[in-house]
């Protein structure tokens, strides 16, 4: 098994007291397969994922690689943020090289990698540009390409489409699965929009409102490449809807869940400082 | 339009100032010694910059100015640093920096005479005290304020030990360290002005000029190396710090400030 999650559960501790992000949680997934986290926002999803990344801890159980226990940020599993992240002191062309950089690969391969990716996401013209110059679906397809560039087995995908307009999205959408299709990494994809998760992954997993646990999973075994108005999608997102309704409506009633949002950030912040 | 309207303003504004000056001197109501005219000022600058000595006073200020100045900016922003990422270090010389910035820093005049004597290195010690805290300072709250989601890409891009502080810390603070550098310089260029006009034995900067007016009674000098110094300070705020300043924000992706 490529990626295993052993009983991974996460409480954040503050002054207000201790908030469970999710019960203990069990997930397998295959080398080359494409998931979807699917939850109400609040839900902890996002957490889960930064603790895969390795830039989070679990508060108890583990998260393993191959049978290695993940216990730091590793380049073998690179995550796309939602607001992308580039660096904007950083051309285009720079941003995409950084991580081959940072781990030491020589001058002239870096160039020849990073442009082989701008290529691959449709942006080599514009590698002079500078992050403030590029729309929101550029920045996230600099972003795929400097994660690719290094490599990694696993890419982690925090809504990386969340921010952008519905055209940008289904756009993405295509290229994404065509990037899947061509280089078989494994995705682990979060994301709160129903029939996204449902155009994007081999399997939906659906977590409950907070605290998260898996409520129930779903094998799409559509053919690709799939489109999001398609009547097939749209019928599997209608029963996939239906079960996160009751959750949705839970977590609005729920204001912890934007306690736990204001955690998250904390945390994330504590962490890294 | 409205540029246009505005530059059009201000220019019948300082014309008619400096009518206004130049008839009220004519009128005579005080000697020349009291209140100069414009015309005996623009005749003093003429004069000033002919003989050399105008342009020398400049180039010594200047001189003085960007050693403390650099001096200032290297060691700020590297103790900005050092403050911003080790917490130990800024509860403790955090602290010190704070408090001594209250410090007029013409106040280490008295102290940098008697560790240097009257020297040179006493006026680039205030400069440097004068510039410094504030670099370091802005230094500080930019490293603070990086935006975590860049470290965490950052790191989870491989990125770590003196790389993640030279490719990602540093840049990231970049516009918060502009800032500092415009405020350091414009704190420099005041401390060497005050440094200047207390220790007039040295070598002739614009600060020595301006008491040597006042000693001869000469207030149409005094008021010229006024008006230079005001057009250097002018001059490098706006043509080197503030496009500087808004290029690294538009691109940083800040708003205007």
């Amino acid at each position: 098994m490529k990626l295993e999650i052993r009983g991974v559960s996460k409480t954040f501790q503050s002054k207000r007291g201790s908030l469970t992000a999710f019960d203990p949680i069990d997930l397998d997934i295959r080398e080359g397969e494409f998931v979807c986290l699917l939850g109400p926002s609040g839900c902890g999803k996002s957490t889960l994922l930064n603790i895969i990344a390795g830039l989070d801890k679990p508060t108890r159980g583990e998260v393993r690689v191959d049978g290695r226990v993940v216990t730091r940020a590793g380049t073998e599993r690179v995550m796309i943020f939602q607001n992308a992240a580039l660096f904007p002191w950083l051309n285009v062309f720079d941003n995409v090289k950084f991580g081959l950089n940072m781990i030491g690969v020589a001058k002239p391969e870096r160039q020849i990698v990073a442009r082989r990716y701008l290529q691959m996401v449709h942006l080599a013209e514009f590698e002079r540009a500078f992050v403030h110059e590029l729309s929101g679906g550029m920045k996230q397809r600099v972003a795929i390409a400097r994660a690719l560039a290094l490599n990694p087995d696993i890419l982690l995908m925090d809504e990386p489409f969340g921010a952008l307009d519905a055209q940008t999205r289904d756009v993405l959408h295509d290229e994404l699965q065509a990037i899947w299709s061509n280089t078989r990494k494994t995705i682990v994809f979060v994301t709160h929009n129903v029939r996204e998760a449902v155009v994007l992954g081999d399997r939906v997993i659906v977590l409950s409102a907070r605290p998260a646990r898996i409520k129930q999973e779903f094998v799409i075994d559509l053919p690709r490449l799939r489109q999001i108005e398609s009547y097939a999608v749209v019928d599997r997102a209608r029963a996939i809807s239906a079960l996160l309704k009751e959750d949705t409506h839970a977590s609005q009633r729920d204001v912890a869940a934007n306690v736990l949002h204001e955690l998250e950030a904390q945390m994330v912040g504590d962490d890294v400082l | 339009m409205l540029d246009q309207k505005n530059i059009a303003r201000k220019i019948i504004f300082f014309v008619a100032l400096i009518a206004a000056w130049q008839l009220l001197a004519a009128s005579g109501i005080a000697p020349e010694y009291i209140f100069p005219s414009p015309v005996g000022v623009a005749q003093t600058l003429a004069r000033g910059f002919a003989n050399g000595t105008f342009l020398i006073g400049v180039a010594t200020s200047l001189q003085r100015l960007l050693v403390g100045f650099a001096i200032s900016a290297g060691a700020g922003v590297l103790l900005g640093l050092a403050l911003g990422r080790i917490k130990l270090l800024d509860e403790t010389v955090g602290a010190l920096v704070l408090g001594l910035q209250a410090l007029p820093s013409i106040c280490w005049l008295p102290l940098a005479v008697l560790w240097f004597g009257l020297s040179e290195s006493a006026i680039l010690f205030v400069v440097v005290m004068g510039a410094l805290l504030s670099i370091t300072l802005a230094t500080e709250a930019g490293i603070k304020n990086t935006p975590p989601l860049y470290l965490r890409a950052a790191r989870n891009l491989g990125a770590r030990g003196w790389k993640l502080y030279a490719l990602v810390i540093l840049p990231a603070a970049l516009p918060a360290i502009i800032t500092g550098m415009k405020l350091g310089w414009s704190f420099a260029w005041r401390s060497l002005m005050a440094a200047e006009l207390l220790s007039a034995s040295l070598s002739w900067g614009l600060g020595h000029l301006l008491s040597f007016g006042r000693d001869l009674n000469d207030m149409n000098q005094v008021v010229a190396v006024m008006l230079l110094i005001i057009a250097i300070g002018l001059v490098v705020d706006r043509a080197l710090f503030a496009p500087l300043e808004a290029r690294v924000r538009e691109r940083w992706g800040l708003g205007a400030q």
